[in-house]
């Protein structure tokens, strides 16, 4: 166990029992809600980074010749903003349902549209219903989708969501602020009697706050260890959890292998937090001694 | 060494409990400081070793004007001045040792040095068989020994004494004086606050006596030891 040398007997503190359980139960709620926020961000980027900048053309079954595709591409490749138009075949065709209708034999022969994928240069804003006014003419009945149409309000719920996320990890960080002054403020008053003795003696403000800080520091890193074990288990456990399930908008683990390592500034802050909160504390108090 | 002038003090609102304090105290010298309880003799101490400050009043204190002195110099003052308080003031769950090296730890003496300082002075004042046992485990008169020890450890200029007998039959009362002028004589200006008629009787040094917040110096026969601090 951490320990250091101090002058006041803080075991004794009734006060100061709890601020471990409370340091841990804040590192732990504080981890899963930037575990959330990493999460969700990462999403975001994913989204942002695979579906917005693309549109998808559908060709009706009965209209999918390869003359038809081909000249559909044709004009696609030749509007300016759009990097690349390429038709998907069968099987990539096949994938794209697979989700709904399990898997196709190729042998069946179901009437799917033909799909063109098409890649937009970054920030080009098109008018969808005229590129697809064109396209019809070609091939009436083609289906245009902008995924930025139903993309946008999700990316926006998933920002709020993200930023709700950090939100609470602020106020956890301002609730385990309170409760270290709490704790330090009794602290003073449970020792005032010694602490009077300190400065009688010459010492400085700064020699009794660092004691208040060491043991802030030490309850702090018990907390942090506590809270941060059970982050790291419960976040396991999702991970395991959702290692089975194969969504395609949704992330396949809670965080990625580099992301584990963010977790370890919760209980870092925490520590910094407490320190820092016990000793500004302790020497605006002292302040008030002659 | 220690000068007051026209000092006043009052807590809060309420009356003044220190009126007109005017005296001046020669390096070397030894004092008693005497009067009725409730006069506002540890009012007086407390303003002598920096715990309060005047209401009204200068205190001149080691060459400094404490009113024009900044906060973050007391400090270093407050480490010239030694103090025994009557009810002893020792932490519970540090040992003699611990307890007597506070005002060296406080002052960030070095640890070796603190060591064999400590060890030596607690020998001196007979406790040289009790380094490690903590205050409770302790008589009284052990304890008060731990507490003079605590104030003189850092060599101060200015020891002031809050009724040092009062809590010891006179015999020991009587040592203890003996130890109070041994440290007087290596240059340490001393104030002993005290009830006890036989020492002010026995002893001829000038004494300070307080009465309902006025003070009046009767100088019996004046002692000045050359300082040599």
């Amino acid at each position: 166990m951490i320990r250091f040398r101090a002058d006041l007997p803080f075991e004794r503190d009734q006060a100061t029992r709890f601020l471990p359980w409370i340091v841990a139960l804040m590192v732990f709620l504080g981890a899963l809600s930037l575990a959330a926020a990493t999460a969700i961000g990462s999403v975001i980027e994913r989204w942002d980074t695979n579906l917005t900048g693309r549109i998808t053309v559908q060709v009706p079954a009965h209209r999918a010749s390869p003359e038809t595709l081909a000249r559909l591409v044709k004009v696609l490749s030749a509007t300016p903003g759009i990097t690349r138009a390429k038709t998907l075949d069968a099987a990539a065709t096949r994938a794209l349902v697979e989700p709904w209708l399990g898997a196709l034999d190729a042998d069946l022969d179901l009437p799917l549209p033909a799909v063109i994928d098409v890649e937009t240069a970054a920030g080009t804003v098109f008018d969808v219903n005229l590129l697809a006014g064109r396209l019809m003419k070609i091939a009436p009945g083609i289906v245009v989708d902008d995924h930025r149409e139903w993309l946008a309000p999700l990316i926006r719920m998933a920002r709020t969501a993200e930023m709700i996320a950090f939100a609470i990890l602020a106020l956890i960080g301002f609730t385990a602020t309170a409760a270290v002054i709490f704790a330090t403020r009794s602290g003073l008053a449970v020792h005032s009697a010694i602490i009077n003795l300190l400065h009688v003696m010459g010492a400085q403000d700064a020699y009794i706050a660092r004691q208040f800080q060491m043991q802030a520091m030490m309850l702090g890193t018990r907390g942090g260890i506590i809270g941060s074990i059970a982050a790291i288990a419960v976040l396991l456990i999702l991970t395991t959890m959702s290692a089975g399930i194969d969504i395609a908008l949704l992330p396949s683990a809670p965080l990625s292998p580099i992301q584990w390592p963010l977790l370890v500034i919760v209980p870092v802050a925490a520590v910094v937090i407490a320190m820092a909160t016990a000793r500004v504390t302790v020497l605006r108090a002292l302040a008030a001694m002659p | 060494m220690l000068r007051f002038e026209n000092v006043g003090m009052r807590y809060g609102i309420g009356p003044e409990i220190l009126r007109d304090i005017n005296f001046a105290l020669e390096p070397g010298s030894l004092h008693f400081l005497t009067g009725p309880s409730g006069a506002g003799k540890t009012t007086l101490l407390k303003l002598m070793y920096l715990a309060l400050r005047p209401t009204r009043g200068l205190v001149h204190l080691l060459g400094h004007d404490i009113s024009l002195t900044p906060r973050s110099e007391l400090p270093e003052l407050r480490r010239q001045i030694g103090v025994v308080f009557q009810e002893f003031r020792l932490i519970d769950h540090l040992s003699a040792v611990e307890n007597v090296a506070l005002p060296l730890r406080v002052a960030n003496i070095k640890q070796s040095t603190i060591d064999s300082h400590v060890r030596e002075l607690l020998s001196w004042v007979g406790l040289g068989d009790h380094l490690n046992a903590k205050p409770p485990t302790l008589s009284g008169g052990q304890q008060q020994r731990v507490a003079i020890a605590r104030a003189i450890i850092n060599q101060p200029r200015l020891l002031l004494a809050d009724e040092p007998t009062g809590n010891v039959d006179d015999h020991i009362a009587l040592r203890l004086m003996y130890l109070f002028e041994e440290l007087n004589k290596t240059g340490t200006t001393i104030i002993i606050a005290t009830h006890n008629e036989t020492l002010l009787k026995k002893f001829s040094y000038p004494v300070l006596r307080l009465n309902d917040g006025e003070l009046n110096v009767v100088a019996k026969r004046p002692i000045h030891v050359e300082a040599t601090l």
